[in-house]
This record gives C-alpha cells, sequence and structure tokens, in this order.
C-alpha cells in the first residue's frame, strides 16, 4: 500500500487542525472498510491518514426526546445494537444490519457511508427519510446540512478540504410513523444494491390515513436521491394498495439509473416502482405497531 | 518512507510491543512482523473473511484495519483458540465435520464461528448463514460448515452443563 503518515487526534480541534495543515492531502478514517480499500488500489492517494474515531464527539449515540445524535464515526454494530434506536428509527437499523457482513459491521460508520458518497450507499436513503442534518465542522466554522443536499455526485459531497463531518442529528419520531430500508440485490448478503428505498411515513390517529411521507433512492441516479414528489402524492391519501401503486409510479418517472452489470436501467426504472410499493407498506405497517418480517426475497 | 511506530496491544493475553509502518495492514503485522501466520490473507479487501481476527471483542477483517490502530487494543488470533494441544469445541467440530479441504478459510470461519457462539450459543442454520456471510469458502461447498457450527454449539452446550 502507498505510504502515509498517520495521525489521531483525541479532539475535534486537533483533528480540524491536522486536516487544514495538510491542505487536501489528509483524508479521515473511520471504520477504513472503504478508505483502506481506496488507498490500497490506489483511487485516493492520502499524505496522511487521519484516525477520527478516538475523538468523542464521533462516537456520540444518543436517543433523547429532542431526537437522536449520531456520531459520524459510530460503528454499524452500535446502531443496531440499541433496541430503542431500532424501534424508532428502524430504517436506520435496517440499512445498518445490510451494510456488508458482520465484520464489516464491527467497523463500518453511517458517517463514512454518506461521505464515501457511493449512488448506492445503503444508510443514506434512510439517513434522507428520517430527516437527519449532516453536521459539519472545519477551519470555517460549523455549518448544518440536509442529508439529501449532502451528496453532489458519484464519490462528491458538499465537504471542503479540511472539514469533518461530526454527527448526523435527528429529529424526534411522530406519533404513528414508521419506517423502512430495503434493497433488492441477486444474492442474500454481502452485494450492492441494484435498487434501494427507503420510507418514512406518519399516518392519522385512526391509522388508515397518510398524513405525509418522505422517500428516498439509492443506485437510481448519480447520489443516493430524495424524492419529494412521491411523499406529495401520497400525503393526505388513504393508507391502501391505490395509493401505494400510485407512489410506485411517480417514484418510476423521476429517476435516471444507468446500465451496469447489476442490471440495466430499464429493469431498474421496474424495480425500483416494486421496492417503492414494499418498502411503504412495510413503513406503514410498521407505524400501525405490527411487525414486519424483513427476512430477503419476503 | 513514513516513520516506524511503537505499537503496545495485548495478542492472545500477551502483551506485544512492535513495529510497524502506518501503511501496514494488521493482518500485514499479525503474519510478517509478529509471525502470527495463522491469520489468512484471500482477498485483503474485506470480502473473504479469511484474516477475521476479534478486535476488543468484535470481529473484524484485519486486512481492513491498520496496525497502527490497535494501539492499547485487545486482540485474538486464530493461535489463541487453542489451549496448548487441546483444541476447542469450535475446532473439533470442524474436523470431526471435514469442515475443511485445502483449510485457507479455516481460520476466518473458526473466529467469526468462535463470535457467533459467544452472541448466541444456539443459532438456526439461518442465523449461522446470515452471519458467517462474511466469509467465503472456494472447497467445501457451505453445508459442512454449518452442521459443524451446529455441532460446536451443542458441543459447548454440554460442556457448559458439565461445568456446573
Ligand atoms: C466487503 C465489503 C462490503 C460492503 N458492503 C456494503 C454494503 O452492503 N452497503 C454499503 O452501503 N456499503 C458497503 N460497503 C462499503 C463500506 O463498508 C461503507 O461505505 C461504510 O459505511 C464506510 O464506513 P467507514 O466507517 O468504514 O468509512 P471509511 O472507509 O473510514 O471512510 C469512507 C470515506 O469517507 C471519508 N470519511 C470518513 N469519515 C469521515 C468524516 N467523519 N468526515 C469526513 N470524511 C470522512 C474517508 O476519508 C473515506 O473517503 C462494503 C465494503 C466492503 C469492504
Ligand atoms: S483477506 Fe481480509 S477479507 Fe479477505
Ligand atoms: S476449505 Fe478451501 S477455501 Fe474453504
Amino acid at each position: 500500500m502507498r505510504d502515509f503518515e498517520y495521525e489521531a487526534p483525541t479532539t475535534l480541534a486537533n483533528a480540524i487542525a491536522v486536516l487544514a495543515k495538510n491542505n487536501g492531502s489528509a483524508r479521515p478514517l473511520a471504520g477504513g472498510t472503504d478508505l483502506i480499500d481506496h488507498v490500497r488500489c490506489g483511487r485516493l492517494e492520502p499524505d496522511v491518514v487521519v484516525d477520527v474515531k478516538k475523538i468523542d464527539e464521533l462516537n456520540v449515540l444518543e436517543l433523547n426526546d429532542s431526537g437522536l445524535r449520531l456520531g459520524a464515526a459510530t460503528p454499524c454494530y452500535r446502531i443496531y445494537g440499541c433496541p430503542e434506536i431500532s424501534q424508532q428509527y428502524a430504517a436506520l437499523t435496517d440499512s445498518c444490519r445490510i451494510i456488508g457482513g458482520i465484520q464489516i459491521q464491527s467497523r463500518a460508520s453511517v458517517g463514512g457511508n454518506i461521505c464515501n458518497s457511493g449512488p448506492a450507499a445503503d444508510s443514506t436513503p434512510s439517513v434522507i427519510v428520517l430527516g437527519g442534518i449532516c453536521v459539519i465542522e472545519g477551519p470555517g466554522g460549523r455549518r448544518e446540512v440536509p442529508a439529501e443536499e449532502f451528496c453532489t455526485g458519484p464519490g462528491k459531497n458538499v465537504l471542503k478540504p479540511g472539514e469533518l463531518l461530526v454527527e448526523i442529528k435527528f429529529p424526534a419520531r411522530p406519533a404513528n410513523s414508521g419506517s423502512h430500508y430495503r434493497r433488492f440485490i441477486p444474492r442474500n448478503e454481502m452485494d450492492i444494491a441494484v435498487v434501494g428505498v427507503g420510507a418514512s411515513v406518519v399516518l392519522d390517529d385512526s391509522k388508515e390515513n397518510i398524513v405525509s411521507a418522505r422517500v428516498a433512492l439509492g443506485a437510481v441516479a448519480p447520489t443516493p436521491l430524495y424524492v419529494p414528489a412521491v411523499g406529495d402524492a401520497i400525503a393526505g391519501q388513504p393508507a391502501n394498495e391505490d395509493t401505494l401503486r400510485k407512489a410506485g409510479a411517480v417514484a418510476k418517472e423521476l429517476v435516471t439509473p444507468i446500465t451496469d452489470m447489476r442490471g440495466t436501467a430499464e429493469y431498474r426504472v421496474h424495480l425500483t416502482g416494486v421496492l417503492t410499493e414494499r418498502v411503504l407498506q412495510a413503513a406503514i405497517s410498521r407505524a400501525r405497531g405490527e411487525a414486519i418480517c424483513t427476512k430477503i426475497g419476503h | 518512507m513514513a516513520k516506524k511506530r511503537v505499537v503496545t496491544t495485548t495478542i492472545n493475553g500477551d502483551t506485544h510491543e512492535f513495529l510497524c509502518q502506518p501503511r501496514q495492514t494488521l493482518l500485514e503485522t499479525l503474519r510478517d512482523v509478529l509471525g502470527l501466520t495463522g491469520t489468512k490473507e484471500g482477498c485483503s479487501n474485506g470480502n473473504c473473511g479469511a484474516c477475521t481476527v476479534h478486535l476488543n471483542g468484535r470481529p473484524v477483517d484485519s486486512c481492513l484495519v491498520l496496525g497502527v490502530e490497535v494501539e492499547g487494543a485487545e486482540i485474538r488470533t486464530i493461535e489463541g483458540v487453542a489451549c496448548g494441544s487441546h483444541l476447542d469445541e469450535v475446532q473439533e467440530a470442524f474436523l470431526e465435520g471435514a469442515a475443511l479441504q485445502c483449510g485457507i478459510c479455516t481460520p476466518g470461519f473458526i473466529m467469526q464461528t468462535e463470535s457467533l457462539l459467544d452472541e448466541n450459543p444456539n443459532p438456526t442454520e439461518d442465523e449461522i448463514r446470515f452471519y458467517l456471510a462474511g466469509n467465503l469458502c472456494r472447497c467445501t461447498g457451505y453445508d459442512k460448515i454449518v452442521r459443524s457450527v451446529q455441532c460446536a454449539a451443542e458441543k459447548r452446550q454440554t460442556a457448559n452443563v458439565g461445568d456446573h
């Protein structure tokens, strides 16, 4: 592997100072499940690797009345290991349970997933539909960016040189709400999404009607794609099959997938419709307090 | 060339101090610096699990960890599983169940099975296949591995009952 220096700052201020000093040639290291491979194969050429796992702010995992704080370097296993988070922010833990295998989940973070900015990143649609806000700190101070605006192209995002994603903040979940993330892959585990869909819904007190919904799609555009038009089309509608079919049809109109070894563009458009319906149905079931089966193929 | 770093860590219960370059992975450090060659290299990109070790109690692919990252950490490798010449239940079950042919994947499968049975002493077949999905085997076709894991779980439970 390419030669580089290693720094492991224990404070946020030091981490930003190291990143700023190296002006673009330093790279943050969270779980390393993308970074180490990218350095090995020459896709990234950092002179300094800055391990951010020793910084308290990046390891926060805190659930309270105002919502969830998720430190950017917190590994997947800690997130799904918390039963309250799995219950309230189910789409997020659905994602964390399918990123790689168990060994990858011991290290891989949701922050690393969004900063790597792959179009098929499995946790980003969930972060978007749950209303995640990216808290970024850099030499110029602190700023906040909604998750749906974070990725700007394949492997590209809004971070400027020297900036670090510190945490993702989620608002408290409304009453009668539910969420789900699901992807289609030809294998049972350990594969990259052909299409992935995240959805969050809020029902009225009768649990028969949709008050509002957020849907985000993976692997069908240059970035994980928030599709507000799908939510708009079904807000105020009864939570039934006709409404879900409408949602699937709207989603299909919004995607611009490519053809690659995982599937043709046409196949991805079809999958977008099918998965949007199924994922919304599962989110509705969860909002009603019903258990759903997350087994592959069900 | 970046300067070598001194790293102090506990491996299989013993304190080790070693020198490594920042660019060396934990896998390279274990094999090339410390001579612990039981941990295997398959893909070196996180897909095959041959390099699985326990880092602070969690199974990880050591090809995706830097040697310098394990300062102060606790590591368990395949060398720490048997007690002298006494194999543990998982190793015995793999031998008896013919869960290996060429054997390169075996240390990784055993480390991953150890984690599985610590977390879930009585896993279903589905749970076994899911937990071992990050470990690849080109030889066995997996069925013998899965059966051996079930057998190891039974052996452990009988051993534990015997303890009390
Ligand atoms: C075998 C295997 C299977 C995988 N399966 C999946 C899968 O199913 N689904 C999926 O979505 N991904 C998958 N991945 C990709 C990867 O595991 C995820 O993207 C993971 O979430 C990355 O997190 P990390 O903590 O390891 O990030 P790292 O590798 O440490 O970092 C990723 C990138 O983000 C930057 N970065 C990290 N943290 C920060 C920060 N706080 N601020 C600014 N920049 C930062 C790094 O410099 C790097 O460029 C897989 C990878 C492997 C090796
Ligand atoms: S060698 Fe590490 S996962 Fe294959
Ligand atoms: S026994 Fe040969 S790879 Fe598994």
